[in-house]
C-alpha cells in the first residue's frame, strides 16, 4: 500500500491536485499545504470541534479525516464561507452579540451554526445549543452565540415572510 | 498527536476488497467513516500498517425494504439513520439513537458497519440491534455469513467478525403495528458516551398485554447486555406501574455493572431502573401514566 496518494480536490471552488502524505488529516492539508488557516487546530482527535468545516455539503471534523480519502471530494472551509457572502449575517451577528472571545472556537461554531440555517431554520434555543454542543467554547459561555443564531434565524424566517 | 505512518489503499468493490486484504496482511484495518478508528491513531492506541478504505464500495450502501425485512447498508451513516423515512417508519428506535450518537459533524461520517464492528460497550447502536433481534451480514472472499446481534457481540470491543471478513449490511425485522421501541439514556454533557442507556423493543396488544420484551443495556458492562429477567418479568402481563416495578426488581440479577469514570456499580444500578421506568412509562395506560 503506498503511503503517498495523489488527489485532486475542490477546496472553496478551486480544483486542487496534490500528492499527499497518508498521515495528514484534513487540517494540516488545508492550513499547511494551502495556506487556509481559517479551521483551527485543537485537540485532534474529535472532541473540540476547533476544526469543523464542510465536505461535500455537511459539516465534519476536519482532524477525523484522511485527506487521502478525498479525491474527488468538495470541501468549504470558514474562508469560502466568507468569500461567498453565505454568512455574513451570522458573522455580523457574532459580532453585535459579542460571541467571540478570544476566537480560537469561532470559525469551527460558524461552519455548525450555517449548518443550523440549513437544517432547522425553527430551531429553538435548546435545539441551537443541543446542534453546537460538540463545538466547545472556553469564553463566552455559549449564551452569546445562542443569541446571535437565534437573532439570526428571526432575521431569515422575517425576512422570508417578507 | 500526529498519527502513525501508514499504507492507504482505495477499493471500489468488494472483488477488489478481498485483493487488497489478501496482499496487505493481518495488520491493515478496514476504514469506514473512521470516527473512532483515526482518533485512535491520534492517541497511538491503534498502529495499522495500512487502511483500506471501503466508503466507495457501492454494495455497501442503500436502505431497502424487502418483505418484513429492513436492509441498511454497513455505510448508512448515523445522520442517515435520523432522516431516513425508511428508518423512521419500519426500525424507529434507530431514528431515535441517531441525535444520541455523539454530534452532527461527527454523525454525517460515522456508519452504523463501523459501529458495530468496533462494539464500544457504551454505543447505541449494538444494543439496538440487539434489542431488534437484527442480523448481521457479514463477508469474506470465501462468502457470505448471517449472525444474530446478540451473537455477533461478544463482549468489550469484540465480535464474531474473523480476520478477512467486513459487515455488509444489517437486517432488521420490520416494526409490527404491536411494536413499541425506545432508547434512554443518562450522559453528563450531550454526546458523550453515556453512563447508562437503555433500548428496549416490545410487543404490546391493543388491551396492553406484554407479547415480548428484550430490554438491552449498555454503558454497564462489557458490551450490550440483555436484561433477561427484567424482560421475563414484562413477558405475558398487561402492562402496568406493578410489572414495570417487578422488571426494575429483576435487574438486580441481570446486571453486574463495573463502577468506571462516571460512578461505582450502585449508581449503574440505580441509573439502569431509573432508566428502566423512563423508557416503560410512556407505553403504560394514559390513567396510569398520570399517577
Amino acid at each position: 500500500m503506498n503511503r503517498r496518494i495523489d488527489i485532486t480536490l475542490t477546496v472553496n471552488g478551486e480544483r486542487v491536485s496534490r500528492s499527499v502524505d497518508t498521515r495528514l488529516h484534513l487540517i494540516d492539508f488545508l492550513r499547511m499545504e494551502l495556506g487556509l488557516t481559517g479551521a483551527h487546530t485543537g485537540c485532534e482527535h474529535g472532541v473540540c470541534g476547533a476544526c469543523t468545516v464542510r465536505l461535500d455539503g455537511d459539516p465534519v471534523r476536519g482532524c477525523l479525516v484522511m485527506v487521502a480519502s478525498l479525491d474527488g471530494s468538495v470541501v468549504e472551509t470558514i474562508e469560502g464561507l466568507s468569500d461567498t457572502g453565505e454568512i455574513r449575517d451570522l458573522q455580523e451577528a457574532f459580532v453585535a452579540r459579542n460571541a467571540a472571545q478570544c476566537g480560537y472556537c469561532t470559525p469551527g461554531m460558524l461552519v455548525t451554526a450555517a449548518d443550523i440555517l440549513v437544517e432547522s431554520p425553527e430551531a429553538t434555543r435548546e435545539e441551537i445549543r443541543e446542534h453546537i454542543s460538540g463545538n466547545y467554547c472556553r469564553c463566552t459561555g455559549y449564551q452569546a452565540i445562542v443569541d446571535a443564531v437565534e437573532d439570526v434565524l428571526k432575521a431569515r424566517r422575517t425576512s422570508e415572510a417578507a | 498527536m500526529k498519527w502513525p505512518a501508514m499504507g492507504y489503499a482505495r477499493v471500489e468493490s468488494l472483488d477488489e476488497l478481498w485483493q487488497v486484504l489478501d496482499a496487505a496482511g493481518p495488520e491493515a484495518q478496514i476504514l469506514a467513516g473512521g470516527q473512532s478508528l483515526l482518533a485512535t491513531l491520534s492517541f497511538r492506541l491503534s498502529e495499522p500498517s495500512g487502511l483500506i478504505d471501503i466508503t466507495r464500495i457501492p454494495a455497501l450502501r442503500g436502505v431497502s425494504v424487502t418483505g418484513g425485512t429492513l436492509r441498511l447498508g454497513a455505510l448508512t451513516r448515523h445522520a442517515d439513520l435520523g432522516r431516513d423515512p425508511l428508518v423512521a417508519a419500519h426500525a424507529p428506535i434507530l431514528a431515535q439513537a441517531a441525535p444520541l450518537i455523539a454530534h452532527p459533524a461527527i454523525r454525517n461520517r460515522g456508519t452504523i458497519g463501523g459501529s458495530l464492528a468496533l462494539a464500544d460497550p457504551a454505543a447505541e447502536l449494538p444494543a439496538c440491534m440487539v434489542a431488534l433481534d437484527a442480523t448481521i451480514v457479514v463477508a469474506s472472499r470465501s462468502g457470505e455469513r448471517r449472525v444474530p446481534a446478540a451473537d455477533f457481540f461478544q463482549g468489550l470491543f469484540t465480535t464474531d467478525l474473523q480476520p478477512g471478513e467486513i459487515i455488509t449490511a444489517v437486517d432488521v425485522p420490520v416494526a409490527t403495528p404491536a411494536s413499541r421501541q425506545t432508547i434512554v439514556e443518562v450522559t453528563r454533557r450531550s454526546g458523550d458516551y453515556a453512563m447508562a442507556g437503555l433500548a428496549a423493543v416490545l410487543a404490546v396488544t391493543a388491551d396492553r398485554t406484554v407479547d415480548a420484551a428484550r430490554l438491552v443495556f449498555f454503558g454497564v458492562g462489557s458490551g450490550a447486555e440483555i436484561a433477561r429477567g427484567a424482560s421475563v418479568a414484562l413477558t405475558g402481563t398487561k402492562l402496568t406501574q406493578a410489572t414495570i416495578a417487578a422488571a426494575q426488581g429483576a435487574l438486580a440479577g441481570d446486571l453486574d455493572p463495573p463502577g468506571d469514570l462516571h460512578g461505582g456499580p450502585e449508581l449503574k444500578r440505580h441509573l439502569a431502573r431509573v432508566l428502566t421506568a423512563r423508557a416503560l412509562g410512556p407505553f403504560l395506560a394514559p390513567a396510569e401514566q398520570a399517577a
